[in-house]
């Protein structure tokens, strides 16, 4: 009996050093090995506790690695390289416009103050109030233009705990494969909503373009 | 005890679009010597330089914020007892009490209508 339990000791440490050659480094699919080896090996002397105990391991080692398969899925450097910041000038390309907008229309507004200021009466007071109703209506710009900066907040604090997520946890997800994509419909491959000023055409090269269809 | 409507007044605001709102609706209840800043900083130095009777700035500015501002008017001795209207959007409570304890004289959250505005300068000048 204790020969049995030497050569299985000796299996088993065999066993361990052959995992641990193959991948130095303390990995969740090393330790559900572990387990593995253990509990092939040692099957005959462990209670139903022990047993219990280590499948609970494995189950832990391989959630661990299927969350790496997902981080490695979720090509985080498209988030933290693309995604996020293409947010982030989308929004700022938002309050841009909008800015430009609630200016115009300010300044149409200051026109209208003027008008009323030569006229007498009943309209001159009705176009002041609606004048006044049009710039209260404007504060609305600086208000959008707060929330969406916290918006971005929260977008760059979001990139940067993905970034520590990635540090700490997903360091070894080159060689796992993401799922390919799922194929985008011709319709679906024309919807890219408005373009950033600095990307899009103007008008003129519309105008270019169609004609030279001609 | 009428208000002086000739008075001077300077609005703070780092946003453009609303400093040009704010005036017009002051120069819609006749408050022509309307007077700008883009921060705390630019509005402290041109609050020492003129002559103003009336401040009503933003709270979210940088480097100087609308409450440092109104701090560091608070502890001028020319300063400190220009009245003073935060408009803002900060809404929370303890917003608020640190704006009253920092000396605010009234304080309004964005967005706001004229008639507020009208209504919180007409009671802040009246008392000053």
């Amino acid at each position: 009996m204790p020969d049995s339990h030497a050569r299985r000791d000796v299996l088993l440490a065999e066993r361990l050093a052959a995992i641990r050659a193959n991948r130095p480094q303390m990995e969740p699919e090393l330790i559900s090995e572990v387990v593995r080896a253990v509990l092939t090996t040692m099957s005959d002397d462990l209670t139903v506790h022990d047993t219990a105990l280590l499948l609970e391991v494995e189950e832990l080692g391989r959630t661990i690695a299927n969350a790496k398969l997902e981080i490695a899925a979720l090509k985080v450097d498209d988030i933290t390289g693309c995604h996020i910041p293409f947010a982030t000038d989308e929004l700022d390309a938002i309050v841009a416009h909008t800015a430009a907008a609630t200016d115009a229309i300010l300044e149409s507004c200051e026109t209208l103050d003027t008008v009323a200021a030569t006229l007498n009466g009943d309209a001159a007071d009705k176009l002041q109030a609606a004048t006044t109703r049009i710039y209260e209506a404007c504060s609305f710009q600086d208000i959008t233009g707060q929330r969406i900066t916290k918006v971005v907040g929260t977008l760059k604090t979001i990139e940067e705990k993905v970034a520590r997520i990635i540090a700490t946890f997903g360091q070894n997800t080159a060689g796992l494969s993401p799922p390919p994509p799922a194929a985008l419909t011709a319709q679906e491959e024309l919807l890219n909503g408005p373009q950033l000023p600095r990307q899009a055409m103007d008008q003129s090269d519309i105008d270019k373009l169609m004609a030279s269809f001609d | 005890m009428p208000i002086d409507k000739s008075m001077n007044v300077l609005i703070v605001d780092d946003y453009k679009t609303m400093l040009r709102i704010i005036r017009n609706l002051l120069k819609q209840i006749e408050f022509n010597n309307v007077e700008e800043a883009s921060d705390g900083a630019e509005a402290l130095s041109k609050l020492r330089a003129g002559n103003f009777g009336l401040v009503i700035s933003d709270w979210n500015m940088a480097p100087m914020t609308g409450l440092q501002l109104l701090q560091e008017v608070r502890a001028d001795g020319r300063l400190k007892q220009l009245p003073f209207i935060m408009i803002t959007a900060e809404s929370k409570t303890e917003n608020v009490v640190a704006a009253k304890a920092a000396g605010v004289s009234n304080y309004i959250v964005k967005p706001f209508n004229a008639e507020t505005l009208k209504d919180k300068i007409e009671k802040v000048l009246g008392h000053a």
